[in-house]
């Protein structure tokens, strides 16, 4: 890693009079093994790198990127920013991060003991998981995929103002996708593990899950229209917050794409709601010290007690709405410039627990997945409609598995109908965690 | 691109212990996309991406490996790796000598991107700004997109097998936010073919744009959309995204082999309304989904999946017709150099009808009419289904009346294709798509002309 950091600074350094520089480098090794029949259907052994490079110069900003570090590339690279700078316009509020003073959080999120996981492990994983999948119950007749995934993600951010910061992190989960078989109906399920270290997967939690999940919707049917309670699964509530993420981004504000964009300090959700982004909670598998900027991250406090109280920002974002950046520049890769947006968002724990949860609801649906994110919920206008599938809960009892539905809201009401919590918090390969929600007066549309 | 006897070197490599096959991909690839928003050219970037993936198969196994270093130690070293993945049964291998096979090439493009000046490619997106807020103040944010790309790709194998191609794909977009007494709604166009700058003479990006900004302005006096099952029309162009995620997806033979699709083992069968007649066609030049290899060097093909209903094929590529002992259709493709290719649909289309798409409306008693449609998502192994509308409307005793929110529309992928009782004949390929599977994606294209389904699931709030 000292080599990507002193690479960085090298270029960062090459930057002419009056002209702000980034540089921005990673490298990241990934393993995927897929097992199939019992044995290895395919394992990817991945070695990346690449560079990414921002110039500011008489407030335009231009960008360019390689996914190799020649050297002759750097020098390439640099110069195709630079001139891209020449054609957009100019934004006073245009500029590299500078740095505050927060320093990153002091939590190692990086285990060699994955770095040193030899791949007869690593496929030992993959052919168990497969196995314990198929053995987890016997409507189980097949799998759609089984595999273990690590990756190992090093990076360093220098700029022409002085930031010189590095990050390295390891994650790996394990991912089975089952399906079940009963009665001329098929069904699927998927389950996780995730971790930082190969000692934090757990086989037979992913194969029960996904066994549980595919076997609980055989016989599913549709069911008529109605409006109902729905208690949201984790894995559901943790979509629900990637979106939710980014209507709260400085820049959805700044640029009228925020349905929030006028409502810091107002009631924007149910009391029950505190909503925390927290880069630095080592349990969060998308955790990091530092943002795509160079700054620490840190905890920010999105929705307090269902009170607007921050928008995440970047130091564009930051700088043009007269505050400062939270530390929470993303960026896609070395392949584009920062924007801003949440890393490990988590919606505060409630007391109870969701088996006690559900067994409160006297009519609803309990929603293992939903199906259709991006195609029927618009950020912009809030408007929310999702596929659906799950099981009813009629009198406090999980009754009839359901599937071919939607649910529709939006996410305005949505947040004020959320009437529960649960205690627990899952974290999965994504930038949110989840928790049981109960939410009232939803609309399903069915036969 | 890559010299001929390197090629041969490290494939002889890859199969040195004991593969079956071996296949080097080599990929070099310049992008450049510019934004637009919020009032000013914000950015332009410019990218390179070049590497090579090398596959090893042993039996049911792969192993894959990628570098991004072209040079005989950086090809050896991956072309190892590969080889060690795929746990080969030992043995001693055997040399490799490939040979360029002769694979249809199209015309160059008449104007490649490289070759116009950054600053024209900026001037179209101020003109698409202008254009979109000319159609009123509630306009109140606009962003446009110029994005294009040349991809030079070389496939070689242990068949001896070497061909390339060059691909040039030119794309833009305007996604407008209107604001208005009901809170903010959204409005996007865009256009992409396969084909260089030249794209900007078919297409007036300030017509584009104007469009994007209409859909926006409207859809604020949309009311919320129904709920429930009812008749659905979905207007010329629009209805691809239906028939790519009904059976488009169940129809690849990965997902088949593994018998995570309702289609499996259906061949002959009659899968569909008799209307229906769906091709996945790789050939039709300069459309988006196009290409003339796919990424295993198998020329594109013109493939018929449903005959007058009838099941009659599955896409195929390498790996799976080679075990079912049949030539892949040319459906092998992947994201780049670091993925391994796998079946993907190309342009998939209805063939045209024969009613009069007036007449499809005017005998819908009551219903939506579907103009524009967002993305979707297929359960393959269930054929449970959704598709966003971006811009729908009520069917009122026979008549297109009010706008609708957006929302999903749910459905199986069976039923709806029986459930197709009229096809229009004003066929249209649709807005350029990005498709994903397995966390890879591939540029799409699709088609239809006006189509009603009898009854569908519209995910809406009202009653």
């Amino acid at each position: 890693m000292p080599e990507l950091l002193e690479t960085a600074r090298r270029v960062a350094g090459w930057a002419k009079g009056g002209e702000q520089v980034e540089v921005f480098i990673v490298r990241e090794r990934n393993t995927e093994v897929r097992a199939y029949d019992g044995e290895v259907e395919s394992l990817t052994a991945s070695e990346s790198h690449g560079i990414g490079v921002r110039v500011v110069s008489d407030s335009r900003q231009g960008y360019a990127y390689a996914g190799a570090l020649d050297e002759s590339l750097l020098a390439e690279t640099l110069a195709e920013a630079r001139d891209n700078a020449a054609f957009a316009q100019p934004d006073e509020f245009n500029g590299v991060a500078v740095a505050d003073g927060v320093t990153l959080a002091d939590v190692d999120l990086f285990r060699s003991d994955l770095a040193d996981l030899s791949t007869d492990d690593k496929v030992a994983f993959a052919i168990e998981l497969e196995r314990a999948t198929l053995a987890a119950d016997r409507r189980i007749v097949g799998i759609e995929s089984a595999e273990f995934v690590d990756m190992i993600y090093e990076s360093a951010v220098a700029t022409s103002s002085g930031i010189a910061s590095s990050a390295r992190e390891t994650g790996c989960y394990l991912s089975t996708h089952a399906l079940a078989e009963a009665d001329g109906d098929t069904q699927t399920g998927f389950g996780f593990s995730v971790g930082r270290s190969p000692t934090d997967l757990d086989v037979a939690i992913a194969a029960g899950d996904a066994a549980v999940r595919a076997t609980r919707l055989l016989g599913a049917v549709k069911a008529p229209t109605s409006r109902l309670t729905v208690v949201l699964d984790p894995w559901v509530t943790a979509q629900l917050l990637g979106i939710i993420g980014h209507t709260l981004t400085g820049e959805a504000v700044l640029k009228g794409r925020s349905l929030f964009a006028e409502r810091m300090g107002e009631d924007v959700a149910s009391m029950s709601i505190t909503l925390v982004d927290d880069p630095t909670d080592p349990a969060a598998f998308t955790a990091s010290t530092v943002d795509g900027e160079g700054l620490a991250t840190r905890p920010t406090t999105l929705i307090d007690g269902g009170i607007l109280s921050a928008f995440l920002h970047n130091s564009y974002s930051g700088r043009r709405s007269g505050t400062a950046s939270t530390g929470s520049a993303v960026r896609p890769g070395f392949k584009g410039a920062p924007s801003v947006g949440a890393r490990a968002l988590r919606i505060v724990p409630g007391a109870r627990d969701p088996a006690d949860l559900i067994a409160e609801v006297d009519n609803g649906l309990l929603v293992q997945e939903v199906s259709g994110l991006h195609s029927g919920v618009n950020p912009v206008s809030g408007d929310f409609s999702t596929g659906a599938e799950g099981v009813m809960i009629r009198g406090g009892e999980l009754a009839e598995a359901i599937r071919e539905v939607t649910i529709a809201s939006t996410l305005q009401r949505l947040l004020h109908d959320v009437v529960a919590v649960g205690n627990d918090l899952e974290w999965l390969p994504m930038n949110a965690a989840g928790t049981t929600l109960v939410v009232a007066d939803i609309t399903m549309s069915g036969s | 691109m890559l010299d001929h006897e390197l090629v041969n070197q490290t494939l002889t490599v890859a199969m040195s212990t004991g593969g079956e096959f071996a296949e080097v991909f080599i990929e070099d690839k310049r992008s450049t996309s510019a934004l637009f928003d919020d009032g000013r050219v914000e950015e332009l970037t410019s990218g390179r991406d070049r590497g090579a993936g090398i596959r090893v198969v042993v039996g049911g196994s792969t192993g894959f490996a990628h570098t991004a270093d072209l040079s005989e130690a950086g090809l050896t070293h991956a072309a190892r790796a590969a080889a060690a993945a795929a746990r080969g049964a030992g043995g001693s291998g055997r040399a490799v000598v490939v040979s360029p096979v002769d694979v249809p090439r199209d015309p160059p493009v008449r104007i490649a991107p490289e070759d116009v000046a950054k600053a024209g490619k900026v001037e179209l997106l101020s003109l698409a700004d202008a254009a979109a807020r000319s159609e009123g103040p509630s306009i109140s944010q606009v962003s446009a997109r110029y994005g294009d790309s040349r991809r030079r790709i070389l496939v070689a194998n242990s068949d001896g097998l070497l061909a390339e191609d060059d691909q040039v794909r030119t794309l833009f977009s305007v996604s407008c936010v209107a604001t208005g007494d009901t809170g903010l709604q959204t409005g996007r166009e865009s256009v992409g073919r396969t084909i260089g700058f030249e794209l900007f003479d078919q297409t007036d990006v300030g017509d584009l744009a104007r469009r994007a900004a209409r859909r926006a302005i409207t859809k604020l006096r949309a009311r919320p959309a129904p709920s429930g099952e009812m008749p659905v029309v979905v207007g010329p162009g629009g209805g691809g995204v239906l028939f790519h995620e009904a059976c488009g997806h169940g129809l690849e033979a990965d997902l088949v082999a593994k018998s995570a699709s309702v289609f499996a083992g259906r061949v002959g069968e009659k899968v569909a309304s008799h209307l229906v007649t769906l091709m996945d066609d790789g050939t039709m030049s300069g459309e988006w989904g196009h290409f003339t290899i796919d990424d295993e060097g198998h020329p594109a093909g013109q493939n018929v999946l449903i005959d007058e209903g009838v099941l009659t094929d599955y896409m195929w590529d390498r790996l799976r017709s080679r075990k079912q002992g049949r030539t892949s259709s040319g459906n092998g493709r992947r994201q780049s150099y670091q993925h391994l290719p796998m079946v993907r649909m190309t342009n998939t289309y209805i063939v045209n009808g024969a009613d009069d798409p007036a007449e499809i409306v005017a005998t819908t008693e009551s219903g939506v009419y579907v103009a524009q449609l967002g993305g979707g998502q297929v359960n393959t192994a269930t054929g449970d289904f959704v598709f966003g509308m971006t811009e729908a409307y009520l069917i009122e005793n026979g008549e297109i009346t009010e706008p609708i929110r957006e929302g999903n529309l749910v459905g199986n992928g069976p039923e709806v294709l029986t459930r197709i009782d009229a096809l229009g004949d004003d066929f249209a390929m649709g807005s350029p798509g990005m498709c994903g599977k397995d966390g890879q994606g591939v540029p799409v294209g699709d088609g239809t002309p006006t189509l009603r389904v009898t009854s569908l699931t519209v995910g809406g709030t009202a009653a």
